[in-house]
């Protein structure tokens, strides 16, 4: 089966929702796993990451959770079909790099997700919009214990499950969500926060997760400990110091109206302006522009339209999601034109940003 | 530029490395530079970048010059300096011993406190309902009460015959 005919559409996937969703895009939850006396995948060889990925495959794809699911091998798939899935947020780019030998699983409803030989045999994942740490820790829980009964992974009473870098061992989880900040960017408070969460022994970083750039004012905030701490005191540690952040980031929208309502009503005005007039725009500004945008629609500037229309266009103006739409391949730069010529449209029936009740002071009047 | 490491000095050495597709970038300052022995950046390796600076040296100092080597997989000390990432789980137990520093530094605490495969679980219950009846079949003895023996041995043959039935993990 394609991977494009399977995948929900962009439009679907966006109208989910979940707790604190404006300020919490999504929720995950991720495990790593590995089977027994076997090499780790980067240190396999080809035929023994095959021999591995034909053994742990029909033991992820028979799981009740895996029914109907869409089951791949990596050299199966295309490069576009895996930026998707990067881009989608499925896989990690290092598993998009993979090709034979290496697998991947998603579930009807594209909240469970197991890559094979990523790093480890398993990295096994489940996500849930908004801030849902917990459900996400459960279903992932779940398909840990069905899998223990197929597989004989590799756990150590003293060390946990072993994995084949030593910062994930023990418990091998990774508890993560994504945060739209524009406020506390706009405030310049965001480098304090990241700091005092880094001073809590947890990772911030952007949108493609480790290295990458936090475009479109998008953060990934997750624990970086795995070994002596239980997972479920993993998951109501960064519950708290998520609730904490979406309170700051509350806070400082507020402020920003209450005092610098024309700075933010700047910003949010050029950002519809370019947006909806552009003629040329890569995908970086895109995002940049477009997180103002949703910005405007949190804070009611643009009544009638969705925050998931926002949502929406963030994924479909991306580079392989954009490219997947025309046949012929695409350069750089008549990307950034067709990118342009799918926002004009899709913007088109959203009216240009109000500013009538909104902020501080008696700015709404001139409106 | 600030150092990484005291956050104090101007940095002064850069070093980049690729890392499968991704860049890793460290600033350092001249002293710290020398101290975490990473002033020639040929020399510099993937373990420091991912396990914390230093990290390749603890492994080999602690190893006291000896190359250790899994007999599983042939995975070696050099790899894991190259890597950062080990070959097979029964490498931990040839690194054991260098680890045990490096975990302490990166982690929590140094022991599993997490889930536990069922499997497993199972026959650590059972082995303490195991202890637990020893001791009761002792005290029994000692004072006896031999019809109360008789009674646990027979229990504590059943476990033992449950123990050796639960796969080990
Ligand atoms: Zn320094
Ligand atoms: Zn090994």
């Amino acid at each position: 089966m394609d991977i494009n005919h399977f995948l929900a559409s962009p439009a679907e996937t966006t109208r989910r929702t979940g707790p604190h969703d404006k300020i919490v895009m999504s929720s995950r939850v991720r495990l790593a796993r590995n089977v027994k006396g076997l090499a780790f995948p980067g240190w396999a060889k080809k035929a023994e990451r095959v021999k591995i990925l034909d053994a742990i495959r029909p033991a992820v794809e028979t799981l009740p959770q895996m029914q109907n699911a869409f089951a791949q091998s990596m050299d199966n798939l295309s490069a576009t079909d895996k930026q998707i899935l990067v881009e989608r947020h499925l896989i990690s780019r290092e598993h998009a790099a993979k090709s034979a030998g290496s697998g991947l699983v998603v579930n009807r409803d594209e909240s469970l997700c197991v890559m094979i030989n990523e790093e480890d045999h398993l990295r096994m994942q489940a996500l849930r919009p908004g801030l849902q740490l917990k459900q996400a820790w459960v279903a992932i829980d779940q398909i840990d214990s069905d899998l223990e009964k197929r597989l004989d992974y590799a756990f150590n009473s003293d060390l946990g499950y072993l994995t084949a870098c030593p910062t994930n061992l023990g418990t091998g989880i990774r508890v993560s969500a994504m945060l739209h900040l524009p406020g506390l960017v706009l405030a310049e408070q965001i480098n304090q926060i990241i700091q005092s969460v880094n001073k809590l022994g947890l990772a911030v970083r952007g949108l493609y997760g480790e290295g990458t750039e936090a475009l479109g004012n998008v953060f990934q905030v997750s624990n970086q400990m795995t070994l002596g701490e239980t997972e479920t005191d993993i998951v109501d540690r960064l519950n708290k110091v998520l609730l904490q952040i979406i309170e700051h980031e509350e806070n400082s929208r507020g402020t920003l109206m209450e005092k610098k309502p024309k700075m933010v009503f700047n910003h949010i005005g050029r950002a519809f302006g370019i947006l909806a007039n552009a003629h040329s725009i890569s995908s970086k500004e895109t995002m940049n522009l477009l997180s103002l945008l949703r910005l405007g629609v949190d804070l009611g500037q643009f009544p009638g339209t969705e925050k998931s229309l926002i949502d929406e266009l963030f994924i479909i103006t991306q580079p392989a999601h954009l490219q997947k739409q025309f046949s012929e391949k695409l350069g750089a730069e008549e990307r950034d034109v067709l990118r342009s010529d799918m926002l004009r449209e899709r913007l088109l029936r959203v009216s240009r940003p109000s500013t009538k009740g909104i902020g501080g002071g008696a700015t709404g009047q001139t409106n | 530029m600030q150092c990484m490491i005291c956050k104090q000095n101007e940095a002064k050495v850069h070093l980049t490395q690729i890392v499968g597709d991704k860049m890793q970038k460290v600033d350092l300052c001249e002293e710290c530079a020398k101290a975490k022995g990473v002033n020639d950046p040929a020399g510099f390796s993937l373990a420091d970048l991912l396990l914390g600076l230093g990290a390749s040296k603890e492994i080999e100092e602690t190893a006291g010059g000896e190359e250790l080597k899994c007999p599983r997989c042939s995975f070696s000390q050099a790899d894991f300096k190259k890597s950062g990432r080990f070959g097979c789980s029964e490498c931990y137990q040839v690194f054991a011993e260098p680890l045990e520093g490096l975990l302490k530094s990166m982690h929590k605490g140094p022991r599993h406190v997490g889930k536990v495969p069922q499997a497993l679980q199972k026959s650590r219950d059972l082995f303490e309902r195991l202890k637990n009846l020893q001791k009761k079949l002792e005290k029994a003895v000692t004072a006896e009460n031999f019809e109360e023996a008789a009674t646990l041995r027979d229990e504590i043959k059943t476990v033992k015959e449950k123990l050796n039935q639960v796969p080990t993990t």
